[in-house]
Parts: C-alpha cells; structure tokens; sequence
C-alpha cells in the first residue's frame, strides 16, 4: 500500500524522519519496500497568471506571453503549448530554475524573441501529464507563490508491504494506529460532524445472508456528479497509487484509503425497490463496473434489489447502479461483510480489487457507521450545494458479528516460546498499545482481548507475537539447540554425492533443466500424449510434466549446439512424472539421464578422436553400474525414441532399470545436433544397498587360453559367453573379448571373435589335459549351436 | 721371444695406451681398445707370458713394472667407460627430453551444478550438526501444500504462491514445507531435518523462475524457542558466507509459524538489508494436524531460496543463467 508521509503526519506526527519511521515500521512488521519522493528535485518554479497572448511574429506554432510571477514587470514568455490562454494560472519556471532531468531555464530568445522563462506542463515539474499542455492550476492560487509549497510537492511516499494477517494496516488509520503504538503516541483522527438529516427518504434494506452481520446506508439526493475533485483528494489519491475518476467515486475511495471501509456509492434512479443482501443465484448474470458481465455460482454474496444483483458485495459493484455524470440521487453503502464469505470470491471471478483485497483479511466491524458519516460530510461539502440528506439506515445480525474472545496469556508461555522473559509491564502496555483490553487476571498471566479491527489474534501465540515485535526481535538473546547425541543407522550404498562426482571425472556437466515440458516433444518422444498436463502452464513450451528427463535436457542439448558448442557431455538428476488414470497414482520416479553429443574425446593434438559410439557410451554407464555394484542384462531396445539397432535396455532380474543408446535418426534429424547418446537409469536402483564379500586368493597360477571362432554376424557375443560359460568346466575366471574382426579372409556376414579365457583353482594347477578336453567340448558346443568355425589363420 | 722393458719404454708404454683409451669415443670403441690393450694378443699379455722365464730378481722388477703399467691401463678404461656412459645417458635425457608445455591429452572434468555445489554446502552444516535431509514428491496435493500448513482454501496466501495446478486439488509443491508436514506425519519429536529440493510457482521473470530450489529445516522437540532458532540462523549465515555478517530478524507473516519472521543480511557494499530467509515458530494449529502435541512440543521452521544464496556466493546477476544450462557458465564451477 502507497502512502504519503504528510497524509500520515496528519494523523500521528512523531518527531522522526521519514527514514526512521520507515524503518520502524519495518521492523515492527510492515514492510517498507520503498520511500519515494513525489517529485525529483527541482527548484526556481512559481504560479503565474498568463496576462497576455499573442502570436509569434515567425513561428505559427509558437505563442508570445506576458507572465505575471509578482516580482515586479510580467515576464515575456515566448510558449508552445495548445492550451495556453489569457487568465489561465500555470507553473512559470523563472530564468534560474533548476528543472528535472537536468535542466537549467536561462533567458533567451526563440526564433528571435526574447523568453523569460517558461510556462510548465505536469511532466516539466516532474508530475504526471494529463492534458498536452501547460498545467493549468486553480483560478485561486497565488501568483508568485512556489509551485513546491502550493502543490505540496515536498512529500515522500512509503510503499509499505501489508502481510495478509495485517488487512487492519491498509488505510491511514491503520498505519497511523500502529505508528503511534510504536511512538507511544495516539493518533489524531480528523474532526468533522455528523450531517443533520434533511430529508426522510430512505431503502429498505434486508439481510437475507449470514455473511453480512452489519449494513449501513444513507441516501443522498441532488448531488452534483460533476464537481471537480478538490486538489488535495487528488494528491492524496495520485500519492496512494490511486486514480482519479469523477468526485463521487474519489470520495469513496479516499474513505476508504483514509479509514479502511470500503464504500459503494449507487445511483439510486437505477435502483428497484430495496436492497437485500443475500447469497447469488447459481447462474444469475451481474454486469461488473468493468463491463465484463459474469456469471455467478451459488456462492458469491451479492446486493440485489427487487430486480436480481446489482453489486458482488464486497467486490466489486455492477454497472447498471453505477454513479455518472448525470447522477442526481445515490445511496451510500457502509457494511461489514464476513471475511470468510468474501475469501477466495474474488480471485475465483478472476477479480482483484481493493474492496475485496480488505474484505477478505478482515475490515474492522466498527468502523462502518463512521465511515459513512465521513463520506457524506464529504460529499455535502464537495457537491452538495442543494444536497439532501436522508437519514442512515442500519441493520445488523448482532449474533453474526465477529466474536472477540478473550485469550489467557501467561509469562511462562511467553518465555518458553520466545526462549527468554519479557518484563511483566511490557507485555502488559505493549498490548494496550496495540488496542487491546489486557487484564492482570492473576500473577504473571494476562486476559486479553483484541479489539474489533484485529482478525488475526485468536490465540497465545499471536500475542507472543505482538509482544515480541514491540519488544523488537533484534533484542532476543541468541541460542544454540542443544541435542542428545545419537549415531544414526547406515549402510553402503552408491551416494548421490559419489554418483555426481563420477561422472564429473568422466567428463559430464551437471545440468538442471525445468521439471516441466514442451507437449509436443514428449509426443515426438514416447508416441503418445501420456505426460500430466499442467492446467495454467507458463508457455505451451513448459505445458507438461516429463515422462522423460530427455524431453528437457535435449532442448539444452540444442541450446549449447547452436552457440557453438557441439561436444557435449550432460548428466540430471530428477523426478520423471508417469500420469496414471488417477493423478493421486502419478509415479514421481528419481531418475538419473545422460546426454552425449560430439566427439568421444574433445579437440586436441595426436589423437584421433572419432565421433563417440555405443561402446564408449555404455563404458560411462557401466561404470556407475559397477560403482553401485549392479550387475545388468543388456537387453535390445523396444523404446520408441531409440536407434532400434544402437540401443538397450538394462534389467536386473527381469525388471527394467534404465537405458542406454543413441536416439532414432528421425529424431536426431529433427534436432539437427548429429548423433545423440542418452541414457536413463532408476536412481533408486543405483543407490542399494550393498556389502562387499571378499573371494579368497588362489596360490596356484592361473592359465590362459585363447580362442578365435568365426560365427554369423547376427550371433551375440552373450550368447556365444553363455555357451562357454557353459562348458569351461569349473574355475574359469574370465572370458575377454579381445577382438572382433570383419573383411579379408572371413565370409560376408560373418564375423571373427577372439576371446582369452582364464582359468584358476583355489586348491591346485589346471593341467593341459584337463582344459583340452574343456576345449573340446566347448567348441563342439560353439559348433552345434552357432555353427561357429574355430579360425585357423 | 719377449724383450724386456726398461723404465722408459714403460713409460712410453702406459702413455700411448693411455692415448688410444682418450681417443675411445664411444663404449664399442672403448671395448675394441681394450682387447688391443690387454687382451691375449696385446703387448701387455705377451710380455706378461715372458716373465716365467726370466730368473727372479728380474721377473720380480718386470713384473712390478707390468702391474704398474696394467694398472694405470686398467684405471684408465673403467674411468673412460664411466665418462662414455654418463654422456650416453646425458645424450639419451637430451633426445628424450619434451615440450612440456604442451596440454594434456584427454578429457577435463565436468562440474557440478552451482545449485548443487550450493545445496551440499548447506546441507553438509546442518548434517554434521546432526539433521537428517527428508524429500517428497514435487506433485503434491492440496493438503500437504496448503491445508495441514495452516492455509485453508480461501485464504489469500493462496493467491500469493501463483501455484501451477493440475487439477482442484493437485499442484506443483511451492515449497518444501509439504516435506515437513509428511516426516511430522511419520515420527514424532524430536525431529530435526533439512528439505532441500525443487519448487515451482507460475511466475516468470528476470528475478523469478517458474522452478526454483528451497532448503527448509525444521526442528521439533520439547525445548524448541525462538532464541535458538534466532542462534542457530545467524551461525548458518555466517558460516555459509565466512564472514560475521550484520543480520536482522524482521517480524512477518507465513500462516504456518507464529511468531514469524524473515532475516536480511546487510550487503556492506551499498548499505543495504537484502532478505534471504524466512522462519518462526511452528504454528500450533500445524502441530496438532499431523499428530504432535503442541502443549508438550514446540517446533521453529526455516527456509531460504538456494539460487539466492548462490546468486551472492558467486556473483550471479541473472537467476535464468542457472536453468539455462549453458556449458560455458557451468564448466565455470569446475
């Protein structure tokens, strides 16, 4: 909320700076986000009366004047501006003046006159325009006097930053209440008097809802609708943020600004009947202020007249009862509407207004009946030359109205809370202070009341709270928690915090990409639309939740691509979201990806690196593998956005825990980043737990064979592993791969393996014999299985 | 036949040898040398033959005079072979020598993510001060986010959190307090735990990503107080920055803890408070939700915006670089 520091010195002037004020209330709990002055600087800049006008003798544009500043002759003001006229009072900034944006008046002469100075637009005195043109003042301000006093120019703002328990702070009173809590000073409401009636007409008025307890209202007949909104509302309205409209509604909204009512003001020719307030009809149409004509729910308290709704209570008012210019009769409505029937409304219609902003944390039920007579005095005073006044209607649901209990507070609560004791007769004035009724009920306990404006104290701790920020939070003690000291179970398994320093020794970044999607490349991804959508996404580029950390890192992938930077190694950790028919059945799965585009190894000098491939791939991926001592099947890929030739799923007993590969070439085509390897793996699986079991060391030397077998090409090494698994007999320790050959000398879709197989027993030396006969038998088996050919040359 | 040697002929003897042996320029000329000077056909050996016929008091003068000389020869070949291998080796260190200058061969590591690095920092204090990191889902309900916090349906805290929804009742968590109110559920006092993770509000700006990361603690027991909370937070601070940083804790409003506060830091270059944690009491209203006896336990709460903290450990200006994920501001943190 924006508030001007002499609106706030009218109702409580403490002898402090703005500065300090501003930080008083900071650290009492409302924010002050900003202290600015109205205007910047600018000094040199006095009323004058435009006496005469005449045209420039060379320029059609331009105006030759004569000023009257009260100091001596009238000055020649050579002027551009269209409005400018004989007798009009405007800002004259005298030969000397030091303007915004650094500009210096000095005499001159424009296309050949001489000019003394210059007539100022709002904008030139660092105001907002309104009009293309001077800025015309008051047929009464005194020539000759300083704009800065006349305009009261010489004010900050504060924008104060009001939490939602705090709706008692959104006016100047609130303000000016709590400043004064904090001074130890009362505030100084204004003084005005109730208007005497002079009339008898009134609305029936009916509360047919629990939301609304109290409801006043008055009318006010032969207003003028059209009188000028005195310059001193218009500041304090422009100060605070608020526009100006036409008198009735500035009047309304300075009532509220000044005491925290919200207030509507009705044009009572459109009204039919009386008024009720009750619960909406659901599907009943309401035409808003704003035009916008919505629909209500069931649910929405409205001001309805014999005819259907004519206002959302608390909300915002509707069109058709609105006050205009043509306006002669209206009737003021002051009421106190439950913060629980307002809550949410609002926001629900997709509405904000200061109305409800108040409303829905709590307006003081108090405060409408004064609130009322001080928006009738102003508007008798303002434009009510032949106003008649009718007679304030009042009704109310006593039993409805806010219950203020009263809280035991006991010092003992206060000390164990805070960690530390507050002097008896602070917490007792402190509270008085804040408005509340405090009774010593017995030694070192406390019953409090709050007072009507406060929504927020319900129980001792909110008391505590008061207390505390009086007594200021800078001056509670520092402590330490003391703890018992326990070890806490634990068991071996592959951190998060290993696993991310692995793969930094390998070569990737760590990247965190949004949780969140584009649709369409997770359609592109998994064929299907499966990915949780959500309902008011940022873009539609970040519409869905990833099934796939893909889906977010590959964007990455091409963001780097396209800055030049086309070997890259990326590694995530994060959920994936797998939507089920029931959102409460989401799988929210911690996963781990991998992305490597470019060269297995980077630039450099003396080596050839080739793009990387499957196999250097799946070294990074076996190597966290090992690290978590899993031991996967590899397993072809059925995944859709996978190289069905280049890819593979990884399974521990059965059950999938990730993938490896390189992406279809009709997605890598559509990212133009060239090959892409990616992998995904269950972080979940990767962090088991796991003891290590040590195998006794044999004495006896181990003893090594080697093998070279030709096979169809379509044959997998495991399959041809298994085979010999199968019949190297007991102690074989190792099977290597040591080569894979095609070309010369093998048939066309064949190839040549070679493996070196290594025996050793625990309790003596294999003999030859022995593993010639193992030999034997396995490649019998090779040949009946694969019809592999042992390679002779 | 054999002629004996007199002193000069020694002489002349011991000094050519030891001129062939100099002029040896490597170890296979050396060894060449050496088998002309002492080998079975090298002068010396003849002679060295002779001496048996010779009567004794002349073998006995010729063959002092032979040692001398075979001596000097001898001494004389194992210092040239020394020399030769030591210019061997000094040759072998010259042609061997290399560039070193040149760059390693390879690849550099990778890093981790400023959050990361961030996160584990954190979380590395409040563990080894004996907290235990608790995680939950980021797709929570309505509940765990909002109601058991103290935030019913229409209270306008809602409306401050800008939270992506799914449906009515699910949304994307906007903060890790939903963790709290999950391990509340499944232990009771005392608790002690930090929540790092991502949270997400529907806000998107210079200073605002829709995802972001909080690290929430909370502490839960008999004694729990707001001057150990003040205590514990201040040490945070000045250990996360290593330095005694000016704090100042504010009075505020968070619908889950009562009293409420948030902290500032005094940035010392330009004079001014910048806010980087909220926390308080423990509603009791949130205790009694989850099953915690708010007469007998008291909890206090807190929780701070990682990329804020890393924003000012490493002089980041634009939160966005963080989600960028461009490798050139990320191999910055190797």
């Amino acid at each position: 909320m924006k508030l001007s520091e002499q609106w706030l010195r009218q109702w409580v002037n403490p002898a402090a700076s703005a500065e300090e004020i501003g930080h008083q209330l900071t650290m009492a709990g409302l924010e002050i986000d900003d202290l600015t002055p109205v205007v910047p600087p600018f000094s040199g800049v006095v009323v004058g009366e435009v006496l005469t006008v005449i045209p420039h003798p060379d320029a059609d544009r331009l105006r030759v004047t004569t000023v009257e500043v009260g100091k001596g002759e009238p000055l020649q003001i050579v002027c551009g501006a269209p409005n400018v006229r004989v007798g009009m009072k405007a800002p004259v900034a005298l030969v000397g003046a030091r303007l915004p944006q650094d500009l210096h008046i000095k005499k001159g002469k424009l296309r050949g006159v001489e000019s003394q100075g210059m007539l100022c637009g709002a904008s030139e005195i660092g105001l907002e325009d309104v009009i293309d043109g001077l800025l015309e003042l008051p047929a009464d301000a005194p020539v000759g006097e300083d704009i800065r006093r006349y305009l009261n120019l010489d004010d900050q703002v504060f924008d104060i930053s009001i939490t939602p328990n705090r709706g008692d702070c959104f006016s100047v009173r609130g303000i000016a209440r709590e400043l004064g809590a904090l001074y130890e000073q009362p505030y100084q409401p204004p003084h005005f008097d109730m208007e005497p009636a002079t009339t008898e007409r009134r609305l029936p008025i009916g509360l047919g809802a629990a939301g609304c307890p109290r409801y006043f209202g008055q009318i006010i007949e032969k207003v003028d609708a059209t009188a000028p909104t005195p310059l001193w509302m218009q500041q304090a309205l422009n100060r605070s943020g608020i526009r100006c409209h036409s008198l009735l509604v500035d009047i309304t909204n300075y009532v509220l600004l000044e005491t925290g009512q919200p207030l509507h003001a009705f044009d009572l020719a459109h009204i039919q009947g009386g008024i009720t307030v009750r619960m909406s009809k659901s599907g009943e149409a309401l035409t808003l202020l704003d035009g916008q004509t919505i629909t209500l729910d069931g649910d929405t308290l409205v001001i309805a007249d014999d005819q259907g709704a004519i206002a959302m209570a608390g909300i915002m008012g509707g069109l058709s009862t609105s006050v205009t210019d043509q306006t002669q009769d209206i009737f003021i409505e002051s009421a106190f509407f439950s913060p629980n029937v307002i809550a949410g409304r609002a926001r629900r219609y997709g509405l904000h207004t200061d109305a409800s902003q108040r409303f829905e944390r709590g307006v003081d039920f108090e405060l409408p009946a004064q609130a009322l007579t001080r928006a009738v005095q102003l508007i008798t005073a303002l434009a009510g030359d032949q106003a008649q006044v009718g007679p304030v209607s009042f009704v109310e649901q006593p039993d409805l109205l806010p219950q203020r209990p009263t809280i035991t507070l006991r010092a003992q609560q206060i000390e164990s809370l805070l960690g530390f004791a507050i002097p008896a007769d602070f917490v007792m004035s402190s509270l008085q202070r804040l408005g509340m009724q405090v009774e010593a009920s017995a030694a070192d306990q406390w019953s409090v009341t709050p007072p009507s404006w406060r929504f927020d104290i319900t129980i001792a701790e909110d008391l505590i709270e008061e207390v505390g920020r009086l007594y200021g939070y800078d001056h509670i003690p520092l402590r330490l928690p003391q703890q018992p000291l326990t070890l806490q179970p634990y068991a071996d398994h592959f951190s998060l915090k290993q696993l991310r320093q692995t793969l930094v020794t390998l070569g990737y970044q760590e990247a965190i990409s949004f949780s969140f999607s584009d649709a369409k490349l997770e359609q592109q991804l998994q064929g299907s639309d499966m990915a949780l959508a959500l309902a008011n996404p940022i873009s539609s580029e970040l519409g869905v939740m990833r099934t796939t950390l893909l889906s977010s890192l590959l964007p990455c992938v091409q963001y780097n691509h396209n800055r030049q930077q086309s070997r890259v190694r990326f590694f995530e950790t994060g959920l994936r979201f797998i939507a089920q028919a029931d959102i409460a059945q989401l799988q929210q799965i911690p996963t781990l990806a991998l992305v490597a585009t470019g060269t297995h190894l980077p630039e450099q000098w003396q080596t050839y690196s080739p793009d990387a491939d499957f196999y250097d791939f799946k070294n990074d991926v076996m190597q966290l593998l090992n690290q978590a001592r899993l031991s996967v099947d590899v397993v072809r890929s059925q995944k859709p956005f996978l190289h069905p030739g280049q890819s593979a799923d990884l399974l521990i007993e059965g059950k999938i825990i990730g993938y490896l590969g390189r992406l279809h070439p009709a997605l890598e085509d559509t990212l133009e980043c060239g090959a892409i390897w990616a992998a995904e793996l269950d972080l979940q699986q990767l962090q088991q737990p796991y003891v290590t079991q040590v195998t006794e060391l044999s004495r006896f030397p181990s003893v090594r064979r080697d093998i070279a077998l030709i096979v169809d090409a379509t044959i997998e090494v495991k399959q041809i592993e298994r085979t010999i698994w199968e019949h190297a007999g007991e102690g074989l320790l190792e099977v290597r791969l040591f080569d894979q050959y095609r070309g010369t000398g093998i048939p066309s879709g064949q190839r040549s393996l070679a493996f070196g197989l290594v025996w050793q027993l625990p309790d003596r030396t294999l003999q030859d014999e022995e593993i010639k006969i193992r030999m034997e038998s396995m490649i019998a088996a090779l040949a009946t299985q694969y019809n592999a050919q042992l390679r002779t040359s | 036949m054999s002629v004996l040697l007199d002193a000069a002929a020694a002489d002349a003897l011991r000094s050519e040898s030891l001129d062939a042996i100099a002029q040896a320029h490597d170890l296979s000329a050396l060894e060449q040398v050496k088998a002309q000077l002492t080998g079975k056909k090298s002068r010396l050996t003849e002679l060295s033959k002779g001496l048996g016929s010779l009567d004794a008091d002349t073998r006995k003068a010729q063959g002092a005079l032979l040692h001398s000389v075979r001596e000097a020869i001898n001494a004389a070949l194992v210092a040239r072979q020394g020399a030769l291998q030591q210019a061997a080796l000094q040759a072998r260190l010259a042609a061997e020598a290399l560039d070193i200058t040149m760059p390693s061969r390879g690849q550099r590591a990778g890093s981790l993510h400023p959050i990361t690095q961030v996160m584990e920092r954190i979380s590395g204090f409040f563990t080894q001060a004996g907290f235990a990191v608790a995680s939950g889902p980021e797709v929570e309900d309505d509940y765990h986010n909002f109601s058991a916090l103290n935030i019913p349906e229409t209270h306008p805290a809602r409306a401050m959190h800008d939270t992506f929804y799914f449906d009515a009742t699910h949304l994307l968590r906007t903060h890790t307090s939903s963790v709290q109110i999950r391990t509340m559920q499944a232990q009771q006092p005392p608790i002690r735990i930090i929540c790092p993770g991502r949270v997400y509000r529907c806000d998107s700006d210079q200073t605002h990503s829709p995802m972001f990361h909080q690290i929430e603690g909370l502490v839960v027991s008999e004694q729990a107080n707001f001057a150990e909370l003040k205590g514990l937070l201040v040490q945070f601070l000045s250990v996360f920055f290593e330095r005694e940083v000016k704090v100042r804790f504010r009075p505020s409003y968070f619908p889950f803890t009562e009293p409420s506060a948030e902290v500032d830091i005094l940035d010392d270059q330009n004079g001014r408070w910048l806010e980087v944690l909220g926390c308080g009491m423990v509603h009791p209203n949130v205790l009694r939700e989850v099953g915690i006896d708010p007469t007998v336990y008291r909890g206090f709460a807190f929780g701070l915006g990682v990329e804020r903290f890393a924003m000012l450990r490493y002089g980041v200006s634009d939160l966005r670089l963080f989600f960028q994920n461009d490798v050139r501001f990320l191999q910055q943190f190797a």
